[in-house]
């Protein structure tokens, strides 16, 4: 089967430093693959070349089978890739539910419609809802975004990328800053949509990403050493003495 | 939803003050009042349009006084060959043509410069947008035909079907109902799904990006609405002024504009209208007393900047926790 | 075309250029390390050529007026910074804006209070009011050639300031960032306050020196300020750098686009056509130019490097 994703031989670098180095990875349909690699490792790079905020130095990204490595990042999240953020970047002086609607909108074609009012559009409002009660924050739809904590906000990042029906979720470490209780939600809310979505998370969380991967790549200084199984990762060397050791 | 109410119940006071006072004054002999108030309508509709970019889209133009002054122009220049002949092609008193030019040229003016301004972000774009204004202001100041410096004086007002501008009534009441068309306008286009991936561009358009949103076609456009709007403001202020010089369009008349948003309260239908009647009145007021009026006008603004930071529609409903909707 | 016209043109286009690149320095240094957009930049400009310019007539000498004027406008650029500025550095740029779009009225208006609503001639002295034969017919005021001096001299100066010492250092690494800053531990209060009061210096010895040739007006720190806000952005806000090819670059398009476009414009279209439209163009030219560079780098010649 054709993967979904195939990154080959992608190389990004600063200054001589080489944040990504070489890196080929494949990302099949439904599964959830993790990249894991301590600070510095080339994570948030490796995510922003993905959707294409950053340009590669060389080498190609395609998705579905067609190169996309040179089209603008708002044409990618129109073919089907879609982000987390890390810092949470959700906007704040809107209502909840408007976070959402925005993603549901970006399904359109195109949303230069002026005269209907948004929010009277119950095929937006309704796949809005649905999208936030799946992360289980039906509640807060006509908050203010500005009054959710922090695990309701890593919520609401995962509705957003739910409800822009993403055939890729890249999540950007959506487990950072939560407490355990929030965290074992989290967890509980990605093996929902395992299987059904196909997601690209990058976590720092071992247990997390142990516990959800289907497969796992290790990112060490920009280089992919290892990829495989949680099992095969766990027994690997290599990880071991890069990593894992390191923790 | 108390706030909701309140600024609603806000909305229609002013409306209501605006539709009623004016005539009133009028038939009570101070035409001067009826002159203060179609000015203030005229300067709110600018208001008005600036906020569309400003209050919903984080675009802050400091150059908007140009799109008036090319709207006025647009009324002034058919006018002057229609009596002065040459240049057959425009000249005209129609008003529908004038206003059709004044919206068309300013609508063509912002997706040109707005291109090029829309590249830029923060302080750049509030910079660029002024040099843009300064480019126009200079181009008229050196178009001796029209006066340059010394401006254009507008024999004949444009011609309605119904309407004649030359009745002080006739005017301001083309001028109020073109503003509470302007506030619908603006009200509409923000609650809808354009005005949503607008505000949101203006919260964090790197999220947008990343949605899939052109954002820069969404805020071009609304540059283009703003800029059109302000250009037919800009026809009707040539219309009441009868009398157009590149003085409007300088840089401090774009200041003003800015000021007004920020005074009433940006990103709300009546904070832009309420800021231009209080900047009007307090403008008139104080230079009744003094030349030297600029002074308290100055610390004024300062006090405002430094003090009042929601505008006065903040204050007048109350806590606004939430803003806009 | 007249080659003597144009080494003279080009001798008032650097003098024009230099007198923009004190104007800009001041407002580029104070917006790179205080991220601070001061749009009453202008006003100190023309409070300093009030100053000077009463001062000269105190004490009927100019050049002695423009030194004791500096520290003077140094002062007012620090209480300036000490009541109103200090309180808008946590705001957004367009509060900045809006800010001092104020305290210009106010500035203003006090000048107005105090000097009138005319103008005030400042006359030279008499070594500086002649004319220097440069070489064989050309002929320069010598005024000219003391402005140009001294631009030159303070952008050797700043050069040295950003390049070798410890508040240049500051400036490099990007002092905006005020935790760092107060980590190093500096007097941000004081860095600050000093740093607004050198732009302020720069700008009013500025218009100190136009004041002999312009004389000190009311109106003429609205007149600067925008081209000085152009120069600032095609060199590349915070960069002094930029803010110094940018003036000159400014200076020479600006003065040559004024008295050589018609000619230019004779060669390709009618004579009539060209003397009509070369003013309207040559007054355009340096926004013009503005836009171009900005088409192709949006954030001027020499961006900042964190921002």
């Amino acid at each position: 089967m054709q993967p979904l994703l195939k990154i080959s031989g992608l190389m990004k670098s600063f200054g001589g430093v080489n944040a990504t180095d070489d890196v080929n990875l494949e990302v099949k349909k439904q599964e959830l693959h993790a990249i894991i690699g301590p600070n510095g490792a080339g994570k948030t790079t490796l995510i922003s070349q993905l959707c294409g905020t950053l340009k590669p130095d060389a080498g190609t990204i395609e998705f579905e089978g067609r190169n996309i490595t040179t089209i603008p990042a708002y044409k990618r999240a129109g073919l089907g890739i879609t982000r987390s953020f890390q810092i949470t970047s959700l906007l704040l002086a809107m209502p909840v539910l408007n976070n959402v609607a925005l993603a549901v909108q970006a399904r359109d074609s195109h949303s230069f419609r002026f005269i209907r009012a948004a929010h009277k559009i119950s095929r937006i409002r309704d796949a809005a809802l649905a999208a936030l009660e799946q992360v289980g924050l039906q509640n807060r739809a006509s908050d203010n975004t500005a009054t959710l904590s922090h695990g309701e906000h890593r919520q609401l990042e995962i509705a957003v990328a739910l409800a822009s029906n993403a055939q890729l979720m890249l999540l950007d470490e959506p487990m950072a800053g939560l407490g355990p209780n929030e965290s074992e939600k989290m967890i509980e809310l990605l093996r929902e949509l395992k299987g059904t979505h196909t997601i690209l998370l990058i976590e720092h969380d071992m247990d997390a990403v142990f516990a959800l991967a289907d497969r796992i790549s290790v990112l060490v200084y920009g280089k992919i050493i290892a990829t495989g199984t949680p099992d095969e990762i766990r027994s690997n060397d290599a990880v071991r003495h890069a990593y894992l050791g390191e923790e | 939803m108390g706030t909701m109410s309140r600024k609603s119940l806000v909305t229609l006071f002013v409306l209501a003050a605006l539709a009623i006072l004016p005539p009133i004054f009028l038939w009570a002999g101070n035409a001067f009042y009826l002159d203060l108030a179609t000015r203030l309508v005229i300067l709110a509709i600018a208001a008005v349009s600036l906020n569309l970019i400003l209050g919903y889209g984080g675009m802050a133009s400091f150059g908007h006084a140009a799109f008036i002054g090319i709207g006025a122009y647009a009324v002034g220049i058919p006018a002057y060959h229609n009596t002065y002949g040459e240049f057959d092609l425009v000249a005209s008193y129609n008003g529908m043509f004038q206003i059709f030019l004044a919206v068309g040229i300013t609508a063509v003016f912002a997706l040109i410069t707005g291109v090029i301004c829309l590249r830029t972000k923060g302080v750049y774009f509030i910079m660029i947008t002024m040099a843009f204004a300064q480019m126009v202001f200079f181009m008229f100041v050196s178009l001796e035909v029209y006066g340059g410096d010394d401006g254009l004086v507008i024999d004949t007002r444009s011609e309605f079907p119904l309407i004649n501008l030359d009745n002080p009534l006739h005017l301001y009441f083309l001028s109020f109902g073109s503003l509470v068309a302007a506030m619908l306008i603006v009200r509409t286009i923000t609650r809808s799904q354009f005005g949503m991936v607008l505000q949101g561009s203006m919260g964090n358009d790197e999220r947008l990006v990343s949605l899939g949103y052109n954002t820069f076609a969404y805020k071009l456009t609304a540059y283009v609405i703003s800029g059109a709007m302000c250009g037919y403001a800009g026809a009707l202020l040539g219309n009441f002024t009868t009398f157009i010089s590149p003085e409007m369009m300088g840089w401090t008349r774009s200041g003003e504009l800015m000021f007004m948003v920020i005074l009433g309260g940006a990103g709300s239908t009546i904070g832009p209208v309420i800021g231009s009647a209080l900047f009007v009145l307090v403008e008139e007021l104080f230079s009744s007393y003094t030349i030297y009026w600029h002074l308290p006008f100055g610390i004024m603004l300062l006090a405002v900047v430094l003090f009042l930071r929601r505008g006065l529609l903040g204050v007048i409903s109350g806590s606004g926790k939430n803003e806009g909707h | 075309m007249d080659f003597t016209l144009l080494f003279i043109q080009t001798i008032n286009g650097l003098q024009l250029g230099l007198l923009l690149f004190l104007v800009a320095s001041g407002l580029t240094l104070v917006f790179g390390i205080l991220d601070f957009v001061n749009l009453a930049h202008g006003s100190l400009y023309m409070v300093g050529a009030f100053i000077c310019a009463s001062l000269t007539f105190i004490i009927g000498n100019f050049l002695w007026a423009i030194v004791i004027s500096l520290p003077i406008i140094a002062f007012i650029g620090y209480l300036i910074e000490r009541t109103i500025v200090q309180s808008l550095y946590t705001r957004n740029h367009l509060d900045h804006v809006l800010g001092t779009f104020g305290l210009i009225l106010v500035l203003d208006t006090l000048a107005h209070l105090i000097w009138g609503p005319a103008g005030i001639a400042v006359p030279l002295p008499q070594w500086l009011d002649g004319r220097v034969e440069l070489f064989e017919g050309v002929v320069v005021p010598t005024f000219r050639l003391l402005i140009i001096g001294t631009g030159l001299a303070v952008a050797a100066g700043l050069f040295w300031l950003v390049n070798y010492t410890r508040l240049g250092m500051l400036i490099r690494a990007g002092a905006s960032n005020r935790t760092m800053v107060s980590a190093l531990g500096i007097d941000i209060q004081l860095l600050f306050g000093l740093v607004f009061a050198l732009g302020a210096t720069l700008a009013g010895l500025a218009g100190m020196l136009i004041s002999p040739i312009t004389e000190a007006s009311i109106g003429m720190g609205g007149e600067i300020i925008i081209t000085a806000f152009v120069v600032i952005i095609i060199g590349g806000i915070g960069s002094i750098k930029g803010a110094f090819i940018a003036a000159i670059i400014v200076g020479l398009i600006d003065t040559l686009g004024r008295s050589f476009l018609d000619t230019l414009f004779k060669l390709v279209m009618s004579i009539e056509a060209a003397e009509s439209s070369a003013p309207a163009v040559s007054a355009m030219l340096v926004y013009i130019l503005m836009a171009l560079i900005l088409a192709f780098k949006p954030q001027g010649l020499f961006p900042p490097k964190v921002r």
